[in-house]
């Protein structure tokens, strides 16, 4: 048998160091509908970033963003924002990835 | 070098699971109590009042939560202890592949008993069958004092840094955890010397307060093949290592068990019994009965179920006739018994046929000296070219 794989974990046991294999992950990629905000209609109250469960939303200062990288598109935001500034948007309107 | 000597003292097979966990030292200890295994954790909470164990005891809820407390203490970097038997294994399948796939050296006494489906509060080793893959090492054993002496063993090759591994420890419950047998208890300090070379090994990982680790491979495919493929080649290293550390137990207690197979007069056989726990006892008086009349057989007592000793099992059967396989389990879904199974499944490497398969000592019933001597009987038989039944459930052919 010829083993061309190169080790992942420098373990027995799949350990690693959680800064560097494990929690890195880009969970942005499981998403099919992301937030998009409307900022007239913010007033900047972060309920959105408080109930966030990945804790990605970004202060920007007089208004919270999600960062793409980790938002899972889960809506929690846009559903608890008492101003209805949060919309989701299918991905597939976006050319991007996020 | 002499074999260091121990004290002898008449006591259960449960007492002795617990006197060889507390000679080991372990450091923390969860189990809840189901028949016929409940003893174990009562005799080391005993210790523990009497001064003699110092490990933190976690009271919990059930089986589950117990394996759970020891695999996190485990990952913790604690030597650990639990015991357990059926239902109560059955309860903690989840967590025993967690202990497993996190290789966590984890070690268990499983008194063996009947399993679900239908109750039976009975002797019978469908409870580790059913969890053999699992990913533990299972080991079986013959009379209370190889409990004692694999429980010290058990340590040594789950706490390789080669293997990292959980290991169970069976034993027929009923016919061993309540009997009392005359046992040969090591000095603590020599045990504390036979278990020193795994402090010099290089540390295995271990949550530490304040370091960010994670263990798992969410998301990241070839970490899971990776982390399965090292599982299974450890899986593999196992049956070597348990033939070492057996002749290094030996060679300082003065007692060896042949690792991962005993032979027995197996040297000249032409035909062979495998068998395992206590019934192998009963075994050998049938093989010295049968050798007096003529009949050459010899014993295989399985030790090792898993990882399968293929390659033992491969050279202890070459040039035999034919072999009887005596399984106290049933294999759902396949005609013959489960060791019988995996057996046959050498088969392309083996030269030996027939193999006869046969069911018995289900739910407390006696592999006694009639059927043992009747499977000698059929397969003497078979070897020599007659008619034979593929499997036979013993039990079921006898009125009563």
């Amino acid at each position: 048998m010829v083993i061309k794989h190169k080790n992942i974990f420098t373990t027995e046991s799949a350990w690693s160091d959680a800064d560097k294999v494990l929690l890195c992950l880009d969970t942005g990629g499981w998403r099919t509908e992301r937030p998009v905000l409307d900022q007239s209609k913010c007033n900047y109250c972060g309920l959105c970033a408080l109930y966030c469960p990945p804790q990605c939303m970004l202060d920007k200062g007089d208004h919270y963003e999600a960062n793409l990288a980790y938002c899972k598109g889960c809506g929690i935001c846009a559903h608890e924002c008492p101003r209805g500034a949060l919309t989701m948007v299918p991905e597939g309107e976006f050319a991007d990835e996020g | 070098m002499k074999a260091k000597k121990g004290t002898i003292r008449v006591i259960t097979g449960n007492a002795v699971g617990a006197y060889g966990a507390m000679l080991c030292r372990p450091e923390v200890i969860a189990a809840y109590p189901i028949t016929p295994q409940s003893e174990i954790a009562e005799q080391l909470a005993q210790f523990r009042a009497d001064g003699v164990l110092d490990a933190e005891f976690v009271e919990v809820e059930g089986e589950n939560s117990a394996m759970n407390v020891v695999l996190a203490a485990s990952v913790a970097g604690a030597r650990v202890f639990t015991a357990t038997s059926s239902y109560g294994l059955v309860f903690m399948y989840d967590a025993l592949q967690e202990a497993s796939g996190f290789r966590t050296p984890v070690v268990m006494v499983n008194a063996n008993r009947e399993t679900p489906g239908i109750h039976a509060v009975s002797a019978g080793q469908q409870d580790m069958i059913s969890a053999r893959d699992t990913g533990w090492v299972q080991i079986i054993v013959e009379n209370d004092q190889e409990i004692l002496d694999q429980i010290i063993m058990a340590y040594r090759l789950a706490e390789d840094y080669d293997i990292q591994l959980p290991v169970m420890v069976n034993y027929d419950g009923y016919y061993l955890s309540y009997l009392a047998e005359a046992v040969e208890i090591p000095q603590i300090e020599d045990v504390d010397a036979f278990l020193a070379p795994l402090k010099k090994q290089p540390p295995r990982p271990r949550l530490v307060p304040g370091v960010a680790k994670g263990c798992g491979t969410h998301g990241i495919e070839m970490g899971y093949v990776e982390a399965r493929y090292k599982h299974w080649q450890a899986l593999e290293r196992v049956k070597n290592k348990a033939d070492e550390i057996d002749k290094a137990f030996g060679d300082y207690f003065g007692r060896y068990y042949g690792g991962q197979i005993e032979e027995y007069r197996t040297g000249d056989a032409d035909i062979v019994v495998v068998a395992s726990g206590s019934a192998t006892g009963t075994a050998r008086t049938v093989i010295d009965a049968k050798r007096e009349q003529g009949i050459k057989v010899g014993l295989i007592k399985m030790r090792l179920f898993r990882p399968f000793p293929a390659e033992k099992l491969i050279e202890a059967l070459k040039g035999k006739k034919a072999v009887g396989v005596i399984d106290r389990s049933v294999c759902f879904g396949w005609k013959y018994g489960p060791i019988c199974t995996e057996l046959m499944a050498l088969s392309p490497k083996l030269e030996t046929v027939p193999i006869l398969s046969y069911i018995d000592g289900l739910a407390n019933l006696d592999i006694n000296v009639p059927h043992i001597g009747r499977v000698v009987d059929e397969v003497y038989a078979a070897a020599r070219g007659k008619p034979y039944q593929e499997v036979t459930w013993i039990p079921m052919e006898e009125e009563r």
